[in-house]
């Protein structure tokens, strides 16, 4: 098996290079966890609206510890605060938003995506209590579902397949593939690689992913900041 | 007309057993605590509860299920950062679990309230959660049905409210509970200050008094999450 240790992008790094592409002004859906991090990382001039499922619309950064209003949280149960243009709703209103195709942009993680943009991430299929959160709203109706997910599996396993083998969170709905070694569209049913990180060659990243990866012209560096806090 | 109650021991007191109780909230925020745990205190059993959550720690919501008074659970998402009662309960067998995805529980409880039998929504198409569910075509793309949900009773928390019902809400504990006060048959509604008639400003009114039944004021309400640093448990 190649060892990637030394070359995939961390969790960060991966939400870095996730954060580039969201234009100012975008109405973007980040999910628990992982995602999350995206929001640290928007460039300069590049202004998101985030919108978290529990209601609130242009929320400000988590508080210090101490200062938490827990009456002021996210989608993921965490403190957030107030800024300028903050507003609240109910749940039947921020699915409205989700439903009714507002949202530019979901970020959401994944234990397997096909070539075709089925999702699988709420369940393993294996037993254990399934949780499916906004997600399954959120694939369906977003404008652009982009994934972030390390390329394999922690065993090494391809996450990036021919066809799904969990239940699915959506059908047909990823548009972007942020995975620790490559930047990987999806359309017309295939994987196409946009970048990839420049020490692994193609034959490799292809003999890490479980489908055909195709390319449409040149396959740029992905190339992140060392050290993101 | 005046919909207030003194106690929350008396706004919950005629809750019968095997009661579908619809409880506002997610996660801690909005979640109407005094009013569960008078509800525990009541001991009525059987119950089928729609929540976001399935509890969080050993208080609210999940010490309802603790006291074993629970037999089926309706959310979209049983996680938390201490999950163990309804994981144990679970896992026992003791208690059904009925996943739907949130925005679809959010707008069955709307349907509820507004008296639409059903719908169609594209979320979960295609997934286990549509297995058996009517699917229809509109303009070239296929949606799941999904039915209303109603209760018997539903529990919130607001803010403000005043003799007539009308209520106004705290920053993101609104959530669930302005669209549980409508899919009820009684809506019990805990707030922190009952104001006299006119101190909401008609513009402020998120919840208009004809949703709800009972107001209980309970100042200073205690938070999940404050309750579970400190460790504490109920009863």
């Amino acid at each position: 098996m190649i060892d990637i240790t030394d070359i995939k992008l961390s969790n960060a790094q991966i939400a870095w290079r996730a954060a580039q592409d969201i234009e100012d002004g975008a109405y973007v859906n980040l999910g628990i966890g992982f995602p999350e991090m995206v929001a640290r990382f928007q460039p300069e001039g590049k202004q998101a609206v985030f919108h978290t499922e529990n209601g609130v619309l242009d929320f400000g950064k988590a508080p210090a510890l101490g200062d938490e209003d827990w009456d002021l949280i996210n989608a993921g149960k965490k403190a957030i605060t107030l800024k300028p243009g903050t507003s609240f709703f109910h749940h039947a209103d921020s699915f409205a938003m989700v439903r009714g195709g507002h949202l530019d942009l979901a970020v959401l993680g994944a234990y397997q995506v096909a070539q075709n943009g089925d999702l699988a991430n709420w369940s393993t299929g294996k037993g254990g209590i399934p949780a499916v959160g906004g997600a399954m709203d959120l694939v369906q109706s977003a404008k652009r579902i982009a994934v972030l997910t390390d390329h394999v599996t922690k065993k090494g396993d391809p996450k990036l397949v021919e066809a799904c083998t969990m239940p699915l969170t959506g059908v047909g709905c990823v548009t972007r593939v942020y995975s620790s070694l490559a930047v990987i569209d999806i359309e017309n049913e295939h994987f196409v690689v946009r970048e990839k990180v420049p020490s692994i060659p193609m034959d490799d990243l292809q003999s890490l992913t479980g489908a055909r990866l195709h390319t449409d012209g040149p396959v740029t560096d992905l190339i992140c900041p060392k050290d993101l806090a | 007309m005046d919909k207030t109650i003194q106690t929350p021991a008396e706004a919950v007191a005629a809750i019968p057993d095997g009661a579908t109780v619809m409880i506002g909230g997610f996660g801690g925020s909005g979640a109407p605590i005094e009013l569960i745990h008078a509800l525990i205190d009541h001991g009525a059993k059987h119950l089928t509860v729609v929540n976001n959550n399935a509890g969080n720690g050993h208080v609210g919501l999940a010490a309802l299920i603790e006291q074993g008074r629970v037999d089926k659970l309706i959310c979209s998402f049983p996680r938390s950062a201490d999950p163990s009662v309804f994981v144990d309960c679970y896992t026992a067998g003791k208690i059904a679990l009925e996943i739907v995805p949130q925005g679809t529980l959010a707008e069955r409880i709307r349907a509820g309230g507004a008296g639409i039998p059903a719908f169609y929504t594209p979320t979960a198409f295609g997934t286990e959660v549509a297995e058996g569910k009517p699917i229809a075509e509109f303009d070239g793309r296929s949606y799941v049905q999904e039915r209303w949900l109603k209760a018997d009773v539903a529990l919130i928390k607001g803010a403000l409210g005043d003799a007539h019902g009308n209520m106004t809400y705290r920053m993101a504990a609104r959530n669930f509970n302005p669209l549980m006060a409508t899919a009820a048959t009684t809506t019990i509604a805990q707030v922190s200050n009952i104001v006299p008639l006119g101190g909401i400003d008609p513009e402020h009114v998120i919840t208009p008094g004809i949703f709800v039944d009972h107001l209980v004021e309970v100042a200073n309400p205690a938070q999940e999450e404050e309750l579970n640093r400190a460790e504490a448990v109920y009863p």
